[in-house]
């Protein structure tokens, strides 16, 4: 297990809101399937959330907004991810998302958008999925 | 050679102070990439000049507060900050939940700190195998201070003595009695010992009892005497945080003894050593691993054994045996 590539996911709770409980099931469910979680916690900005995903080298970003400011949020971090020169970091969110909002957050560039509910091996999927097909290109 | 000149140009980057260049060769050396090696050969040279402090104790005990409270502190002095900080990996499935960043994600937005996350990823002592590299490349980036957080320490994960040059071990009121700072292995290693949740009951006795055990310890003249520092690293009220500016002193009156007393020299030549150990270690298994495979008797000696004709111990005295006479045999010829 010491050996080879291991995909590296940071979880964040931007914003103000104070439930942290999702964000906690689904960092312990990817640690579960193999994956080196790095979790920061609650009220993040998205500066702190992008030099942070710079610093751990991470493959993909996972938001958990249950604010209602998810498209704020998302917006930020994307724009900072590009600036910064890494764009290329899948991000991901959850939380209480309403559907009538992910085509906006997808074409903005949000991978897959994961809400209350959601089975947790359903996000694993997708990971290991998007995650290793990036990786070749 | 193409690979060369990319890891040229990476090394280029890391060495003015990126931090995304620093972030990905730090991945590389992790992930035991095949450019590993190369990448080290040309970071080696523009190392070995930060001041390296390692911080270990259990879980639990305060250790990334303190250290949060380190960094604000070496950050006044206009100290540039690299920090280092292990967990554990899963046994059962390798991953990790990696969350010493949560205390310290105030200084995400300060470019004078990198601070990097590792899963210890299987490997014994406190650290992980890839640490040495590491903090080889946060020095090339041009820090001033490398700070080096263990995972939750029992009482022999010890590692951290070869790489830092200042330990601090980090322990709690209620950990034990005068008996257990008696005991080798952590307590011996430290330079300094925090009695960090000072404000919990037996403290005062718990210090008590680490000041004894100092005490009926023979130092040498001129020999470095371990600290106690007392601290309160989270209050609800700021103002009854204790001990943060002792143990910043303490931390440089070590640097400072190390210079003076030519420890360091000692400290450094012992960091060289374990490397040296480590990487020789790594490279002869893969070497003999490769070449018993290539001719199928990897599968052969295992067998051998699993059947009971042989023992681990005599196959390694076998195959290390033949490799050393085969090249007595060369020079002889």
């Amino acid at each position: 297990m010491t050996q080879g590539k291991r995909i590296r996911i940071l979880i964040a709770k931007p914003g103000l809101d104070g439930h942290d409980r999702g964000a906690k099931v689904v960092a312990r469910a990817l640690r579960n399937a193999g994956m080196e979680v790095i979790y920061v916690g609650l009220h993040q900005t998205p500066l702190q959330i992008v030099n942070a995903a710079i610093d751990e080298d991470v493959d993909a970003i996972g938001l958990s907004i249950l604010s209602g400011a998810h498209k704020t949020i998302f917006t930020k971090v994307i724009a900072l991810l590009k600036k910064r020169g890494v764009p290329k970091v899948l991000v991901f969110g959850g939380g209480t998302i309403p559907k009538k909002d992910w085509n906006g957050l997808k074409s903005m560039g949000v991978g897959e958008i994961f809400t209350p509910g959601s089975d947790t091996s359903k996000i694993i999927n997708y990971l290991n999925r998007t995650l290793k097909r990036d990786k070749n290109v | 050679m193409k690979n060369e000149k990319i890891i040229n140009e990476m090394v280029q980057k890391l060495l003015s102070g990126d931090r995304r260049m620093a972030a990905r060769l730090i991945t590389l050396v992790e992930d035991e990439a095949e450019e590993n090696h190369e990448a080290m050969k040309q970071i080696y040279p523009h190392t070995g000049k930060a001041a390296i402090v390692g911080i270990t104790g259990s879980a639990g005990s305060g250790k990334s507060c303190l250290i949060d409270h380190l960094i604000r502190k070496f950050r006044q002095q206009g100290k540039t900050i690299g920090v280092v900080a292990v967990d554990p990996s899963s046994p059962f499935s390798g991953g990790a939940f990696l969350g010493d960043r949560i205390r310290l994600q105030s200084h995400s937005s300060d470019d004078g700190v990198y601070i990097r996350s590792m899963a210890s990823r299987g490997y014994l002592g406190g650290l992980t195998r890839s640490t040495h590299d590491v903090i080889r490349i946060i020095e090339a980036m041009g820090r001033d201070i490398v700070i080096v957080e263990t995972l939750g320490a029992g009482q022999d994960e010890i590692d951290v003595i070869h790489i830092a040059q200042t330990c601090v071990v980090v322990t709690t009121p209620g950990m034990g009695d005068e008996i257990q700072a008696l005991k080798a292995g952590l307590m011996e290693i430290a330079d300094i010992i925090v009695l960090n949740k000072a404000d919990l009951d037996g403290a005062n006795t718990c210090i008590k009892n680490l000041q004894a055990s100092l005490s009926i310890t023979s130092f040498e003249e001129g020999e470095w005497v371990p600290q106690v520092i007392p601290t309160v690293a989270v209050a609800s009220k700021p103002e009854d945080i204790r001990g943060i500016d002792e143990l910043v002193s303490g931390i440089l009156e070590h640097q400072k003894y190390l210079h003076i007393s030519n420890a360091l020299e000692r400290v450094k030549f012992e960091r060289v050593e374990q490397e040296l150990g480590l990487i020789f270690k790594d490279e002869l298994q893969k070497i003999i691993f490769k070449g018993l495979k290539g001719t199928g008797k990897k599968k052969k000696y295992i067998k051998s054994i699993l059947e009971g004709k042989n023992d681990p111990y005599s196959v390694v005295e076998e195959i290390l045996g033949s490799y050393l006479i085969t090249d007595g045999e060369r020079r002889n010829g």
